[in-house]
């Protein structure tokens, strides 16, 4: 068994695979992730992140690679787990418990004295007041929120968070986001698996994006915008002829019509942009609207997931 | 840093969840309920079992009632109430998506199963001595504490009567561990509690049907549903005690080979379901 080691990553994954029969569920995966990140797992479904969590907790072995936990192989021995907590798919309690039990449970078998913050890692998520109700009449919510409580119970430095906010109505979404700012703020490394694009975009610094259990990205969020540069739209009073500015301005690229008649455009920098508006001014074609327009997450996902596979195809 | 918690917390909170269970109280319900109604057909019929150890005695004395309930027990009885926890105690964590809970803590998993084991056991032997203790109780007040006769012919004094039945249940508890043991094993490969459960009993029955092919009734001394008759040597004078040494390694010879099955297929499964 080795020993802690403080400089080691939260998690480091090198060339994972995880196979059943044929079916290959994780592909070749590296990704590492560094203390204080909020690490975005993205994916559709079906993509392995599951599979790839399950190996970080020690649920199932790798069939080839290794995976490290603050250094430690989780595949080896629960001591692995020590600092690190989370739950994959649907967190799952025993139902005829009420939800203290189940939390004091889980809590004598984390030791270190975590019974003692029983209670207020229920108040934390808020569910004091349901605490000794069964489990098995709490809705999918409040489960989503006592898994939580059970993770904050071991005092985790890596959260690892499959869906967290899946199943969840608009209100559960917003306070399991605002829960999870709030734990990374304090200091905590969060991997959260997603399928949905806004949560990554609202939480995550980093993101590792993969795709029928292969990687297709990793990085900084910020960088992966970068690289997929800026866009602007622009509707004039007169868009024929504010084409043929565009044509004719420095710094001004692929001026074209978009699917929806509007005109769009790449500038390089913002001098680009005010050179061109006054050109605009200056030829008739009055300006309504130009603005820039980021790719969104969801055109990035969407080039990264489908575009490999018409490449693929 | 300090100890991490082992397979006795394991145990003490199995034990906890076996009491919020209605499982479990099925069965020690069962273990109550039946050998009441058959005393109370006793003390209305005033019938007899011409046909099985003992069963002539039970309205001359309580004590016979106890033993009787062994003899008919051990075909289903008993195996069933054993199985129902033992056959759940793993596979009921798979079905609900509760071992991927627990088994992210900080127990290792040979913890994790040793305290399952031995909190199956403890359900299985508090039925069987439940069911004793009713049998006793019930069957001295309907029948009397009266002396009872050995499978000798001699006659035994009821406070020696009284021991020797206690006795004959702990000897009772060597197959009925062997079968838990199987249960355990069998829950934790079919991963499905009613398949475990099932598959136990009929574990359990088709051992005692192997006695029926001609040519394999060599077998028999050998066979675990035997083993649940070892009691009996105790009700001889002098006591015979081979039936019961026999039991002893018999019944390990099954037990152990299937508590470390299944103990090595815990440790080394995929937790991949719920």
């Amino acid at each position: 068994m080795t020993a802690p080691d403080d400089g080691a990553p939260p998690v480091e994954v090198r060339g994972l695979v995880k196979r059943y029969g044929d079916l290959v569920a994780v592909d070749a995966v590296d990704l590492t992730v560094e203390r204080g990140d909020v690490f975005g797992y993205l994916g559709p479904n079906g993509a392995g992140k599951t599979t790839s969590l399950r190996m970080m907790l020690g649920l199932i072995r790798p069939t080839a690679g290794t995976v490290r936990v603050f250094g430690r192989d989780p595949g080896v021995s629960v001591s692995a787990l020590e600092g690190v907590a989370g739950f994959v798919e649907a967190p799952r309690f025993y139902p005829y418990l009420d939800g203290r039990t189940n939390l004091r449970l889980l809590a004598a078998l984390d030791g270190s004295g975590a019974d003692t913050l029983v209670e207020e890692t229920l108040a934390t998520v808020e569910l004091s007041d349901r605490a000794k109700d069964k489990v098995g009449g709490y809705s999918h919510g409040m489960r989503q929120r006592l898994g939580i409580a059970a993770a904050l119970l071991r005092r985790p430095r890596l959260l690892l968070l499959d869906e967290p906010a899946t199943g969840l109505d608009p209100a559960g979404m917003r306070d399991m986001r605002a829960l999870i700012r709030r734990l990374a703020d304090d200091g905590m490394t969060v991997v959260l698996s997603s399928h949905l694009l806004t949560e990554v975009d609202e939480l995550c610094n980093r993101v590792a994006i993969v795709r029928r259990g292969r990687m297709v990205y990793e990085g900084e969020l910020a960088d992966l915008r970068r690289a997929a540069g800026a866009t602007y739209r622009l509707r004039t009073t007169d868009d024929d002829r504010a084409l043929s500015v565009c044509a004719g301005q420095a710094g001004i690229a692929e001026a074209a019509r978009g699917d929806d008649g509007v005109i769009e455009l790449r500038a390089d920098g913002d001098e680009a942009v005010a050179a061109l508006s006054l050109a605009l001014t200056g030829s008739g074609a009055l300006i309504l609207e130009l603005a820039p327009h980021m790719a969104s997450l969801e055109d990035l996902f969407f080039e990264l997931t489908e575009g490999a596979e018409a490449n693929a195809a | 840093m300090t100890r991490r918690p082992g397979a006795r917390t394991v145990y003490r909170w199995e034990l906890r969840k076996l009491r919020s269970q209605k499982r479990t109280y099925l069965g020690l319900g069962a273990a109550i309920l039946v050998p009441s109604i058959f005393v109370i057909a006793v003390a209305i019929q005033g019938g007899k079992a011409e046909d099985v150890p003992f069963g002539r005695y039970i309205d001359t004395t309580g004590l016979a009632i106890p033993l009787v309930m062994l003899l008919f027990g051990s075909i289903w009885f008993f195996p069933l109430i054993t199985a129902l926890v033992a056959g759940d105690i793993v596979a009921n964590e798979d079905q609900n998506g509760t071992l991927k809970t627990i088994l992210t803590r900080s127990v290792e998993r040979h913890h994790v199963y040793i305290g399952k084991v031995l909190a199956a056991l403890t359900y299985a032997i508090t039925a069987i001595v439940l069911a004793g203790v009713v049998a006793t109780g019930l069957g001295v007040i309907v029948s009397g504490f009266e002396p009872i006769t050995s499978l000798s012919g001699t006659i035994v004094q009821p406070g020696r009567g009284l021991a020797l039945v206690g006795a004959s249940h702990l000897a009772y508890l060597m197959p009925i561990i062997a079968i838990a043991s199987i249960g355990l094993l069998f829950s934790t490969i079919f991963r499905n509690s009613a398949a475990a459960v099932v598959g136990t009993l009929m574990f359990s029955l088709l051992l005692q049907l192997v006695t029926i092919i001609p040519g394999l009734d060599g077998l028999r001394p050998y066979l675990l549903s035997t083993q649940f008759d070892a009691w009996q040597g105790l009700l001889r004078t002098p006591v015979d005690w081979a039936p019961m040494v026999r039991a002893a390694w018999v019944c390990a010879l099954y037990a152990v080979p299937a508590l470390a099955a299944g103990l090595i297929v815990f440790v080394r499964r995929d937790v991949a379901g719920g």
